[in-house]
Formats: structure tokens, C-alpha cells, sequence
């Protein structure tokens, strides 16, 4: 899913909600038939976040962010997944590395390789391919691909409207914090969607 | 227990992030010895005098460069929004707390027991008596409780890591006058039942803080 | 943030004529009772007299504060903005208090010992009491969102205060060791007829405490209306077509 709209509109806000990090002023959330707010903790095993920060200890290298998550996720730290998933997002090769000495590319990668080491059935990206390469570009949708495949829920931000289109299988338009638009993206072609948004964001 | 892990494991990544930089502590002990220079400059303190004033300036060094040490602790979550990555996995609040109050309190041992040899040549007194040990950690468990909260405070505001002093400060004297009053009665040679007093006060200041930081953490730390 | 709860029409006010006019006699007649009821004491003389107002404002001055933690903690559980303005004003109101306690400490501290400054044990604590009240205004002033400086502030207020009776003991003990060489304890003979003039001032100076803080609170539910109103007309007219 792909949700888009204009700054201030309240993307960032919707998400954090759902990820648990801000509670909202009225109503209630339910992630996989979870209410957020009883049950948190279960909740949170299974939802992963990639914000706009990274998360990560400049003063770790990459190999003991991961460890590190993986204890306060109940998971193995000796695990082989760590390698693997850092192999995976291109950074097998300097995992022994400070974070501190990686650009904004690999701790962004890194940062993916966080979100998703718990297996989340449920995955919300805030702005994801902001400040990727090309080939980061490529490596991030093939992956979201795949965990897409294995049944997991992907909502993410964009300010691109094409990058909406070609991401999801559904759009949604968010502007002063109300959905107001909600559709299949199969329906839509860039042009008559890029005129509907304005309409709607005026 | 999943808990206690957490914790460990909290401990152990602030630890191994120090490691790589020794940045803190060493800012820390830097700044100490500085304090002790400057102190005994200040007073002119020599002889009887030096002796007199040690456990003063020796207190007034550990609170001063447990600011430095606390604020930069909570910096290093705050930098990357990695506050947010704890908050995010399924973990107690409380073992957040736990789990960077006791770093907190190691660092800030790990530079006392460094500064009592210089401390004790400097100002030609025995501090490095188990009793006395016993009291400086009493006291370090109290200070670095209550500013690890506050300092979980005072990097969300304006000010950041200049806010913390002025919060913390006029909460530790208790820490501070019992303390120093303690360190004071064994250098003159009290034992233990004559300064009751001042070791159940730290004491009862430690448990008082330590339940009052373990209640009201989930509200600093959420959003 | 700002609910409806704070937001009352100005009606007159009777609750706060009543604490005014009960204030008013209170006051008057505790200074009547301190100038012409209470005895001229022994050693001291006339100047004594402060005492009742240092003593009174000091307990004003925790009392405040104790009300700042209770508050506190009500408006973590409730989240409601109307006890995080009991909490702010009662530290506006109780900051005064403590001040007038460590001017009329240093006033009477000058003629009956020779010098401006004691480390007796309730001007000590005053003191401190006066840095945390600081530390708590700088604190509420230093944060953006209003909503985390209310929760903020609440909590420093509930630590700082548990904190102050243990320094109260600490200071007290460490008195008793070291007593100041000048004044070498409180030398003041007591009569019950001081004793009634000290309670009556308390009185005189709770409810004072008690006017100020309802007007203060009225104060801030103003102010929020007024924010209300501001935020109502700028949302207004800028309503888009999609969702009306």
C-alpha cells in the first residue's frame, strides 16, 4: 500500500500510531486483530518501522546493531540470519564496521536490514527511498517484493506520486489528516491520478 | 528471563559502544582531574586543610562529571532516533531504564575508582578503604537513578544536555550532604554504627528514587 | 489538549470573592496578632516579629510544592489539562512564598546574628526549594510541544519533591554536627502566645496562598480559551471542499 499526500498532512503521524510510537488522541488502533494500545508488546513483535532516522549506533558496527535488536526481539544473536540479512541489503562486506563510517545510502540499507530482522507480518516505511542510489533503489524493491510474497503487509510513504504508483497495490491520499482517497492502483494511470491528487490536495 | 536479558543486553550495547570511542569516560576523568586541580587551587588547599575538604571536593567532582556522563549517554539515543528503536521492540519501558541507569552507574564507577588513587595522593588522605567504597557507591546509585530520568528530560528540551544540571543538582544534595558527611566521620575514624544516620539516609534516598524513576520513566520516554 | 473542562464562561467568580475576603481578614488580623498580641521576645526585640511571616511563607512555600507533586501525579494518570495548571500556577504562587521566606530569613537574620546569611536548617531548604521551583519554570519554558512539557513537568515535579524531605533531614542532621559558630541554634524563648500567632499566620498565609493560586488558575483557563478561539478562527474559513 502506498500512501501519499502533501507535507503536514499527517503521514509521518499515521504511521508512527501504527507503529506503536504516538498514541492517538481519540479512537482506537488494531493491528492483525491486536489493539495497540492492551497489547502492545504482542503487537509490536510483529510490526517493523523504518522512519526517517535510522536507528542505529553510530558507535556500533553493523554486525552489533543487529545482535543488539535481535536480544530485544527475543531472537537468537548468534543467529546466521544477521549475516545473511546484511548480505542481502549489500553490506555483508562491512559489517564490521562502525556505523559511524557509512553514508546516509548504507544506513539507510542498514536500516531496512533493522526493520525487517523480526520477521514483521506487518511493515511501515516512512519516506524509504529518500536518499537512495540506483542500485539501493533496486535492492529495497526487489525486497519488498519478496517479503510482499511471503505474506507480509507493506504500507509506505511517498512524496513521489510515481513511485506510489509503481510501488503499491493500493494508493491512498492522506491530506489534513483524513483519507480521502482510497483505490486499487491497477485502476489508474499517472496522468489522470496525478490530476485527481491535485484536486483533492488544493 | 526475557526481562533481564533486555537489561543485560542494554548494558552490554552502551558498554561496547563506549569501547570503540572511550569518548565519555574519558571526558569524564579529563574533566576530573581539572576539577580536583582547580578546586585545590581555588582553596588553596594544602596540609590539614586539603584533608578537611577532600571528601567535599571529591563529591562535588563526581556529581560535576556525572552530568557530563549522563547527558551524553542519553545523547547517544537521542542522536538516530534510536530511542524510538527501543521503544519500537517489545520490551518493558522500565527495562530501558534499568538498563541505562545501571551503564550509567558503571561508567560513572569505572571513573571513581580511577580518580581515588589520584585523589588520595593529591590531598594525602586513605580514601581507598572498603567503607568508603561502599559510600561512594551508595551515592553513585542514587545520583545516576535519578539522572538518568532526568536526563531522559532534559534531552528533549531546547537547552539539551545544559538543562540536566540545573535539574539534577538541586535534587542530589541529599546524596551530596550524606555523602560527604559519611566519607567525613570514617576519615576521623567513626565506625560504621556511628554514622547510621547518614547511610540510612542514602539508603532510603536511593530506594525512594530508584521507584519514583521506575514509575514515572514510561511517561518521560513516550511520545 | 486544551478540553472543554477549562474553558467555563466568566461568570463572577464567588468562590474566588470568598477566598479573597477570607484572605483579607485572615492577613489582618495575623498582623495584628504579630504586632500587638504576640510578646516582645526576650533577646531578640521587636525584630523577632518576622519570624511569624518567615515561618508562615515556609510552610506556604513546601505546601505549595506538595500540591505541584499531587497534581502531578493526578495529571499522569488523567492526562487532563486542568491539573497541569494546578500544577504551574501552584509553583508561580508557592515560588513567591519561598522567596518572601529567604528575604524575611535574611532580614531578620542581619540584627539578631550579624550577618544576611544562616545555614539554619529551614532557610537551607528554602533555598533549595527556591532552585527547584527555578529549575521547574526554566524546564516548562524550554520545551516545544505543549503537550511534553505538561508531562514534563509533572514528573520533575513529583521527583524534585520527594526529594526535599530527605534534604530537609540531611540539612537538619548536618546542623546538628556543625553548628553554625554565629547563631549556634535557634535561642528563642516560646509563649503560647506565640505559638497562637505563628498558627494564625499559617492560616493567614494558606489562604492568601489558596486566593492567589484560584486566580492564577483562572488565569491560564483564560489564556487556553483564548488559544482555543484563535485556533477555531484560522481553521475556520481554510475548510477544502473535499470534506465538508
Amino acid at each position: 500500500m502506498a500512501l501519499v499526500g502533501p507535507n503536514g498532512a499527517g503521514k509521518t503521524t499515521l504511521l508512527r500510531i501504527l507503529a506503536t510510537l504516538s498514541q492517538p488522541t481519540s479512537g482506537a488502533v488494531q493491528v492483525g486483530g491486536l489493539d495497540l494500545s492492551s497489547a502492545g508488546e504482542e503487537a509490536r513483535r510483529r510490526i517493523g518501522f523504518l522512519s526517517h532516522r535510522t536507528l542505529l549506533y553510530d558507535d556500533l558496527t553493523a554486525e552489533q546493531n543487529l545482535r543488539f535488536y535481535s536480544r530485544m526481539y527475543d531472537l537468537d544473536p548468534a543467529s546466521p540470519r544477521v549475516v545473511a540479512l546484511l548480505q542481502r541489503v549489500g553490506l555483508g562486506l562491512r559489517r564490521s564496521d562502525l556505523v559511524r563510517t557509512f553514508s546516509r545510502g548504507m544506513k539507510q540499507r542498514l536500516a531496512v536490514a533493522r526493520a525487517v530482522l523480526h520477521r514483521p507480518s506487518l511493515l511501515l516505511l516512512d519516506e524509504p527511498y529518500t536518499g537512495l542510489d540506483p542500485q539501493a533503489v533496486d535492492m529495497l524493491r526487489d525486497l519488498l517484493a519478496e517479503l510482499a510474497g511471503d505474506g507480509c503487509t507493506i504500507l509506505l510513504t511517498t512524496h513521489r506520486l510515481a513511485r506510489a504508483l509503481s510501488a503499491g497495490q493500493r494508493v491512498m491520499v492522506l491530506h489534513h489528516g483524513s483519507v480521502v482517497y482510497d483505490r486499487p492502483h491497477r485502476a489508474l494511470d499517472e496522468h489522470s491520478f496525478l490530476e485527481t491528487y491535485r484536486a483533492l490536495t488544493v | 528471563m526475557s526481562f533481564l536479558r533486555k537489561v543485560r543486553a542494554i548494558i552490554g550495547k552502551d558498554i561496547t559502544a563506549e569501547l570503540h570511542t572511550k569518548e565519555m569516560v574519558s571526558a569524564m576523568l579529563v574533566f576530573s582531574a581539572l576539577a580536583m586541580l582547580i578546586f585545590s587551587f581555588a582553596l588553596d588547599l594544602r596540609g590539614a586543610m586539603a584533608e578537611a575538604a577532600a571528601p567535599g571536593v571529591l563529591w562535588s567532582t563526581i556529581a560535576f562529571a556525572g552530568t557530563l556522563g549522563l547527558s551524553r549517554s542519553m545523547a547517544r539515543e537521542e542522536q538516530s532516533g534510536c530511542i524510538d528503536g527501543l521503544l519500537l521492540a517489545p520490551t518493558d519501558r522500565t527495562a530501558i531504564f534499568i538498563g541505562k541507569a545501571t551503564g550509567n552507574l558503571v561508567f560513572m564507577t569505572v571513573v571513581e575508582i580511577a580518580l581515588l588513587p589520584l585523589f588520595s595522593v593529591l590531598f594525602d588522605v586513605a580514601l581507598i578503604r572498603p567503607r568508603i567504597l561502599v559510600v561512594l557507591l551508595l551515592g553513585t546509585v542514587g545520583y545516576a537513578a535519578v539522572g538518568t530520568l532526568l536526563a531522559a528530560i532534559a534531552v528533549n528540551t531546547r537547552a539539551r544536555e545544559v538543562m540536566l544540571p540545573v535539574l539534577l543538582l538541586p535534587l542530589a544534595i541529599p546524596v551530596l550532604i550524606g555523602a560527604v558527611q559519611a566519607t567525613v566521620g570514617l576519615l576521623d575514624g567513626a565506625d560504621w554504627g556511628q554514622l547510621g544516620g547518614w547511610i540510612q539516609l542514602l539508603v532510603v534516598y536511593d530506594l525512594v528514587i530508584l521507584a519514583v524513576s521506575l514509575l514515572t520513566f514510561e511517561y518521560v520516554v513516550e511520545s | 489538549m486544551i478540553d472543554e473542562t477549562t474553558t467555563r464562561k466568566p461568570t463572577q467568580d464567588l468562590t474566588g470573592l470568598l477566598l479573597a475576603g477570607a484572605s483579607s481578614a485572615f492577613v489582618i488580623i495575623a498582623v495584628g496578632m504579630v504586632f500587638l498580641y504576640a510578646p516582645r521576645e526576650l533577646t531578640m526585640g521587636n525584630v523577632q516579629r518576622i519570624f511569624y511571616f518567615h515561618v508562615a511563607s515556609a510552610w506556604v512555600g513546601f505546601f505549595g510544592f506538595f500540591i505541584t507533586f499531587l497534581s502531578g501525579i493526578v495529571y499522569l494518570m488523567t492526562g487532563r489539562r486542568s491539573w497541569d495548571i494546578v500544577g504551574l500556577s501552584s509553583v508561580e504562587v508557592g515560588l513567591t512564598f519561598i522567596v518572601m521566606t529567604v528575604v524575611t530569613g535574611a532580614l531578620w537574620a542581619k540584627p539578631a546574628w550579624g550577618t544576611y546569611w544562616t545555614w539554619e536548617p529551614r532557610l537551607t531548604v528554602s533555598s533549595v526549594q527556591l532552585l527547584i521551583y527555578v529549575a521547574y519554570g526554566m524546564l516548562r519554558a524550554s520545551i516545544e510541544s505543549p503537550e511534553r512539557e505538561a508531562r514534563f513537568a509533572a514528573v520533575y515535579g513529583i521527583v524534585a519533591f520527594v526529594t526535599v524531605p530527605l534534604s530537609w533531614f540531611a540539612i537538619r542532621w548536618w546542623r546538628t554536627i556543625h553548628p553554625d559558630i554565629l547563631t549556634g541554634g535557634e535561642g528563642m524563648a516560646v509563649t503560647p502566645r506565640m505559638i497562637q500567632t505563628l498558627i494564625v499566620s499559617i492560616v493567614a498565609f494558606t489562604t492568601l496562598y489558596a486566593t492567589l493560586l484560584r486566580q492564577r488558575i483562572r488565569l491560564e483557563r483564560a489564556r487556553d480559551a483564548l488559544t482555543r478561539l484563535k485556533l477555531r478562527l484560522e481553521r475556520g474559513p481554510l475548510s477544502g471542499g473535499s470534506f465538508t
